[in-house]
């Protein structure tokens, strides 16, 4: 086994063992809110997947914008892993965030600010996957693009919340949990981030493999081993 | 500066070439009136109540039986503007993609790319040209809607102009900066209609509900200058990344 | 033929170890290449050697993967909206518009280059291509294929360009448009400028080409500069040699 797994190896465990215990943690360690009880714990579900759906879409932007730049492959690779998280943890959050909505609001989806933005987001990055897969030749710049102007949305998204106001919890929910509420919080954030990055770096390796193994089979092709 | 010039010098091309024939704009305005058609078929209520008004009951307070309710113009506004902006994007995209089409005929594009032109000159010169383009056609689709859906298309048409101007050059801003990358792919059309809808939606929110707002009886000219701040935001910000980025992503 | 003096700038190109990668196919895979002023250049090979890569890179349009190509003019590195002043290619597509004369084209063309005295230059250089009076304020969609070479060729030249790239450039000509854009390229020879000529029509460049590059699938096999013209029996032995 190589020793490039094992950091991945390590945060999955812990990953693991955060996730089992979460549940735990929510039902018994974080107080019950005085308006939803047992209703608001899907916050602590919803909330840190939605912080990883960001932290997804800017690190594709960022990739995507350093490989315009650099053109050097191993931005593009990274841009593609972030880019099917986005899709991975926005669906996290558009199924546990409607189910939130429902027993919170009563209907569970309301055409406000964030949600609009945050599913528009999500579906930026799902034609990202599609141009990715089904885009031809030069497919990667073409998702560069995308991504970047998929990455250019978001503060649009935060500002937007701001300045209408809107159904949905605003961002001062977060900045000011206290004790019981912040430590689980944090230990939820804390998982998602562990996941965040073993997704990451096992879809960066898959892709990563792909492009090598494709280029030995080019090599071979052309040097007569194979036809 | 020579940075403006020569976009000024391909938006007049464009619009040189484009009256030769006339081709692109005729084929915008007769989709866009065909789409305004659909939606507004979808709305009609029984020959009784006449033509664009939502047929909808209601209990009388008084004797508890089911009546028809007034006209509501709560629902007018917003439909009327949601059409009227459902019909500029769809048209708008048909012409995006023919107005670059054309450049991928004798291969002109590359020409421009060749030229000793600041590359993003041609992204302003090509989106200068689509935003006329789309500008012309809701010159026409706007007193369509209007005369569809009794909208007062009268009131503030300060503000009215503007959300037409500013949505219309954010569209033409990204549309353009996608369809120039998509110009060698195989899935073009597919890609752009993929790529653009989703990053784009967000100003069509604000025309929508702007126009809307406008269209409401009184108007809510308070949301309307919301969401034309909003616009004027989502356009310098996209401009400013598509003049950056347009070089990166056309040249191979 | 009209001599006119050559633009300012550089006397040779050089391009060292060019390699570009299409996702996981190599076009090019470390291509060296030295052109000189005065000489003409074939670009030989099969299809999908890569010459219309290197062609493109060369002409700016296309980032190498790796390697670079200099343009160096007395001692300093041109800026890349200079170098794009300094060429002019021709390829297979005419790159004019269609609803557009070729008078109205080559002074749109000319504006962007910002040629001097772009309304006579024009007119000049149509006389030099060949292309009537009559049909060059018709629109270029009323030309011919010959007749779309020609003003090609008038824009590719409009802006005397020190490096001219041409593709193919004698597909679609009749034999006097052939002669026509041979004795160009003379004179473009005599003025010190730099062409490259990728072509499968051997004998029509025979005469003018001084210097042999063979590609093979991205990979230069050959490259024999001399200092006289090949001559038909010569380039097409050299041709046969390296592309079997």
């Amino acid at each position: 086994m190589k020793l490039r797994g094992i950091p991945t190896f390590v945060f999955a465990a812990a990953a693991a063992l955060l996730f089992f215990r979460l549940p735990f943690l929510v039902f018994e360690k974080a107080p019950l809110d005085y308006m939803l009880y047992i209703n608001q714990k899907i916050f602590y579900y919803h909330v840190p997947a939605a912080m990883m759906m960001f932290l997804a879409v800017f690190v594709c932007g960022v990739a995507s914008v350093l490989f315009l730049v650099k053109r050097d492959p191993k931005f593009d690779d990274v841009a593609l892993a972030a880019g099917d998280l986005v899709v991975t943890f926005g669906l996290i959050v558009l199924v546990t965030g409607p189910i939130w909505a429902k027993a919170a609001w009563g209907v569970p989806w309301v055409w406000e600010a964030r949600l609009t933005q945050s599913l528009l987001l999500w579906m930026i990055f799902v034609a990202y996957a599609l141009v990715r897969r089904y885009g031809g030749a030069g497919s990667e710049r073409l998702a560069s693009g995308l991504a970047l102007f998929g990455m250019v949305n978001v503060p649009m998204v935060y500002f937007a919340v701001n300045f209408w106001k809107t159904q949905h919890p605003t961002n001062k929910v977060v900045p000011n949990l206290r004790g019981a509420m912040l430590s689980v919080f944090g230990t939820a954030t804390l998982s998602y981030f562990l996941l965040f990055l073993v997704l990451l770096s096992v879809r960066l390796a898959v892709g990563r493999g792909q492009r090598r193994l494709a280029a030995a089979h080019d090599l071979a092709v052309e040097n007569g081993h194979l036809d | 500066m020579s940075f403006l010039r020569h976009a000024a010098q391909l938006a007049w091309k464009d619009l040189r070439v484009e009256f030769r024939t006339r081709e692109i704009v005729y084929m915008m305005l007769f989709f866009a009136a065909v789409v305004v058609l659909i939606f507004s078929f979808a709305f009609v209520a029984p020959a009784e109540e006449g033509p664009a008004q939502v047929a909808r009951t209601m209990t009388d307070p008084a004797s508890g039986a089911t009546v028809m309710a007034p006209k509501n113009r709560e629902v007018l506004p917003n439909v009327a503007a949601g059409i009227l902006w459902i019909a500029v994007t769809f048209s708008g995209t048909l012409g995006l993609g023919r107005a670059f089409d054309r450049e991928r005929e004798n291969d002109t594009m590359r020409a421009l790319l060749l030229a000793p032109i600041d590359r993003g000159a041609v992204f302003l010169g090509k989106a200068l040209g689509i935003t006329m383009f789309m500008l012309m056609v809701e010159a026409a689709v706007v007193p369509l809607v209007a005369l569809l859906f009794d909208a007062p298309i009268h009131r503030h048409p300060g503000e009215l102009a503007a959300l037409l101007a500013l949505v219309t050059v954010g569209f033409a801003t990204v549309g353009s900066v996608f369809a120039a990358t998509l110009m060698r792919s195989r899935a073009r059309e597919v890609l752009l209609s993929v790529m653009l809808y989703p990053v784009i939606i967000p100003a069509l929110i604000a025309g929508s509900k702007g126009t809307s707002a406008i269209w409401m009886d009184p108007s809510e000219l308070t949301v309307a200058h919301f969401w034309i701040k909003f616009l004027i935001v989502f356009d310098a910000i996209f401009v400013m990344v598509a003049l950056w980025a347009f070089e990166s992503l056309v040249v191979e | 033929m009209a001599t006119s003096a050559p633009a300012p700038g550089f006397h040779e190109v050089q391009a060292r170890g060019l390699t570009k990668l299409y996702g996981r196919h190599r076009a090019l895979g470390g291509v060296d290449l030295t052109l000189r002023a005065g000489s003409l250049c074939a670009l030989l090979g099969p299809n999908g050697a890569g010459k219309s890569t290197l062609l493109g890179i060369l002409s700016t349009l296309v980032r190498p993967t790796s390697g670079k190509v200099a343009f160096a003019a007395d001692g300093r590195e041109l800026e890349p909206r200079e170098v794009r002043a300094a060429i002019g290619v021709l390829a297979h597509e005419p790159m004019v518009y269609a609803e557009l004369s070729a008078v109205e084209n080559l002074l749109f063309f000319g504006r962007l280059y910002d040629v001097a005295d772009v309304t006579r230059r024009s007119a000049e250089l149509l006389d030099e291509v060949g292309l009537d009076a009559e049909a060059r304020v018709r629109p270029a969609r009323t030309y011919s294929r010959g007749m779309l070479q020609r003003v090609s060729l008038a824009r590719a030249l409009l802006h005397q360009p020190r490096l001219l790239l041409l593709d193919e450039p004698f597909t679609g000509l009749d034999r006097a448009g052939a002669q026509a854009l041979a004795r160009t390229l003379a004179a473009a020879k005599r003025d010190g400028r730099i062409v490259l000529v990728v072509s499968h029509d051997l004998e029509a460049i025979a005469e003018l080409c001084d210097h042999v590059v063979v590609l093979k699938r991205g990979k230069i096999v050959h490259d024999e500069p001399r200092d006289a013209p090949f001559g038909p029996a010569a380039l097409k032995q050299t041709y046969l040699r390296f592309t079997e």
